[in-house]
């Protein structure tokens, strides 16, 4: 009899939640029963309040239970041995779950699926199908991704295609790809559960990107939060080399690419792209004014892609099935599926990916089953530190760029944090100012003094000192940073602060709409 | 993890010297020079500035510059263990501030601080991308999801075993 095939998740977010313990404990009880197992530590398929989530290979396919503690896996293993048969953990095969019935994979399809630390795994899964069809038309691979729609997905929302096209129209004795993996925003964790999940989609992308636009050297600066990830990527380098898909001879073509993993230091401002290259080159990272564009003027002064992690994973399939495929899903000029991650106070928190034109509301309520704590709903932030606070009344919002844009917001890297009525949104805005003060790199003076100031200001509005007055600082304040900051970490702080400050009021100490009518 | 605080070296030029040579040749390797020497002296030794200036062509005061930018170096060892707190928005929405202050409070040390007995330094981390799983915290490297009271109770008493 073959060797039973049991999945325990290696993620960072299951394994803070005691998956090596539950892993530790299946082997020592299959030890005590004389079972042989197969321990695949796979990513995490995105139901998060089910992890650990435990799977077992069967004649049925994967069977999953979740979440299981060390005290239940003799049960759990019982019920695996059974072939994947009943117990009170058991969720059944985990793509019929509701959760996942709603999702449109296509970054994460393998997220969970596969073995993160086998090539092979991976091969059989449709990888390495898009740098294969990419090395068969070299030149065609720039205009794939710009007919495919793909916006960064950083947050900025840049067309993807047109980025590559700058860099590889431009002339340079080098060239880099750089991947943006430092994940600071709260509520975002797309990019970690992907390296640690499915690391050689975002390999396979940044090839593709080399031989598009003629960058032999790769890096990917993780942020030194993520030591989980880090690891990960490593051994799928060292597994991406010696299996012959990166180095000297991609997949045996002419073309060289090789990629090397940067670790971030602590710094938020780095996630910004330039900050991030100044780091990257050994710098304090400090935001470089723009023009020139890192696409011509990037790391060490070299043509440059910046790309975020889940814009990179997105190439291979887009490569593979086709521009048309993927820029079929989506609304308006949001095409494809955006990965979004449900936090904060929230009952079903997760990896939702999804093609774009949900509303807020079904995300929240719907998907992901309201608070947690059971409280009503009181505020989400969207897109991070950076993001808007929106209410319920704001619930209709499609997940699209303009129409958050359109409505005082933004969807970031699409994190989605949940609060409920127990929060301050006065303190929530004071945060987002302190925030800033304490991450701004220093070079510009709105970013800089402005958001020291504004903690003060909002302090006094709290206080109830001078408070009309204060207002129409803070205001004043926040109009000077969105349009006078170098960045986005400046420019985008107004938004969580003017979003708390206009839609709760009443926590800023002024009378509540109800009292204010009568 | 391997990221035992346990496994500290006392300070050591010779070894400083290996380590920053070993990434000579390479391109942008200030930061990987810095952690390389903080993962084995715990932070980052004074006299390692002058020496990381030679050997990259730089001034003290770029290397200087750099190490104090980045939150993660340390300029003094911390404590035995190290205990983390993330203090961003996802934890805050499921009560990390409230977790935070009971530390400080136990403690009697504010985030950023060692315990007198050089027992723990407890400080903020902005987010450890857990935030599915809030609050969260790191122990010495090790993750810990869902922290409650009794659990961050826990991980204060491992502290000073």
């Amino acid at each position: 009899m073959s060797a039973l095939r049991i999945y325990v998740p290696g993620d960072a977010a299951a394994v803070a939640c005691g998956a090596d313990d539950v892993a530790l404990a299946f082997a020592a009880a299959a030890r005590k029963r004389n079972v042989a197992i197969e321990m695949i530590r796979n990513g995490s398929r995105g139901m998060l309040w089910l992890e650990p989530m435990a799977e077992v290979a069967t004649r049925r396919g994967r069977i999953a239970y979740g979440p299981v503690t060390p005290t239940d896996v003799d049960g759990v293993l019982e019920a695996m041995i059974a072939d994947g048969g009943p117990h009170p953990l058991c969720i059944g095969v985990p793509d019929e779950h509701p959760f996942m019935q709603k999702q449109t994979r296509l970054t994460f399809a393998r997220c969970g699926v596969v073995d993160p630390r086998s090539l092979d795994d991976y091969r059989a899964h449709g990888g390495y199908a898009g740098l294969a069809r990419a090395l068969e038309k070299t030149g065609e691979i720039v205009d794939v991704v710009t007919r495919s729609g793909l916006r960064g997905r950083g947050g900025a929302g840049f067309p993807t295609g047109i980025k590559w096209k700058t860099v590889a129209e431009a002339k340079a004795d080098r060239k880099y790809i750089v991947c943006n993996a430092d994940e600071g925003d709260s509520g975002t964790f797309a990019d970690r559960m992907i390296m640690e999940g499915d690391p050689f989609v975002l390999i396979e992308g940044m090839t593709i990107a080399g031989i598009a636009v003629g960058a032999t050297k790769g890096y990917i600066y993780v942020r030194s939060e993520y030591p989980h990830a880090i690891a990960v990527l490593n051994d799928a380098l060292h597994m991406a080399r010696r299996g012959g898909v990166l180095g000297g001879s991609v997949m045996g073509s002419s073309f060289a690419f090789d990629i090397e993993v940067r670790v971030g230091a602590g710094a938020y401002v780095c996630g910004e792209e330039t900050a991030l290259l100044d780091s990257l080159e050994g710098k304090r990272g400090v935001v470089r004014a723009k023009p020139p564009l890192p696409a011509h003027k990037g790391l060490f002064g070299r043509p440059t892609v910046i790309n975020n992690v889940l814009s990179l994973a997105a190439v291979p399939l887009i490569m593979d099935k086709g521009a048309e495929f993927y820029r079929d899903f989506g609304i308006g000029r949001s095409r494809g599926t955006m990965p979004i991650q449900l936090a904060g106070n929230i009952k079903h928190g997760g990896l939702f990916e999804v093609a774009f034109g949900i509303t807020l509301g079904e995300l929240v309520d719907d998907i992901g089953g309201g608070t947690l704590s059971g409280r009503p709903v009181k505020a989400v932030q969207v897109g991070g530190p950076l993001g808007a606070y929106f209410p319920r009344a704001l619930f209709d919002t499609p997940f699209d760029y303009e129409a958050f844009a359109a409505r005082g917001g933004l969807i970031g890297h699409g994190g989605i944090v949940v609060f409920d009525d127990g929060v301050d949104m006065a303190r929530q805005a004071r945060f987002a100012m302190a925030f800033c003060a304490v991450e701004s790199c220093g070079k510009c003076t709105p970013c800089r003094i402005g958001s020291t100031r504004g903690v003060e200001t909002v302090d006094r509005i709290i206080a109830g000192i001078e408070r009309a007055k204060n207002l129409d600082v803070l205001t004043d304040l926040c109009n000077t940073m969105k349009f006078g900051s170098l960045c986005a970490l400046g420019g985008f702080t107004p938004y969580p602060v003017m979003s708390a400050l206009t839609h709760f009021p009443e926590d800023f100490g002024a009378p509540t709409r109800l009292e204010a009518a009568e | 993890m391997t990221m035992r605080i346990g496994a500290r070296q006392p300070w050591d030029a010779q070894l400083a010297t290996e380590l920053i040579g070993a990434h000579l040749g390479g391109e942008g390797i200030l930061l990987p020079i810095l952690h390389d020497l903080q993962s084995t002296f715990g932070y980052i030794p004074e006299p390692t500035v002058p020496m990381i200036a030679d050997a990259l062509n730089l001034s003290r005061a770029e290397v200087h510059g750099v190490v104090t930018f980045y939150h993660d170096f340390r300029h003094e060892p911390a404590g035995r263990h190290v205990l983390k707190l993330c203090r961003a928005e996802a934890c805050q929405s499921c009560g990390g501030d409230e977790l935070a202050a009971r530390a400080e409070s136990l403690l009697g040390i504010k985030l950023g601080d060692t315990t007198a007995n050089g027992s723990v330094t407890v400080e903020a981390v902005y987010c450890l991308g857990l935030c599915a799983t809030a609050p969260s915290a790191m122990f010495d490297g090790r993750l810990v999801g869902r922290l409650d009271p009794a659990k961050l109770d826990g991980l204060l008493a491992e502290a000073e075993r």
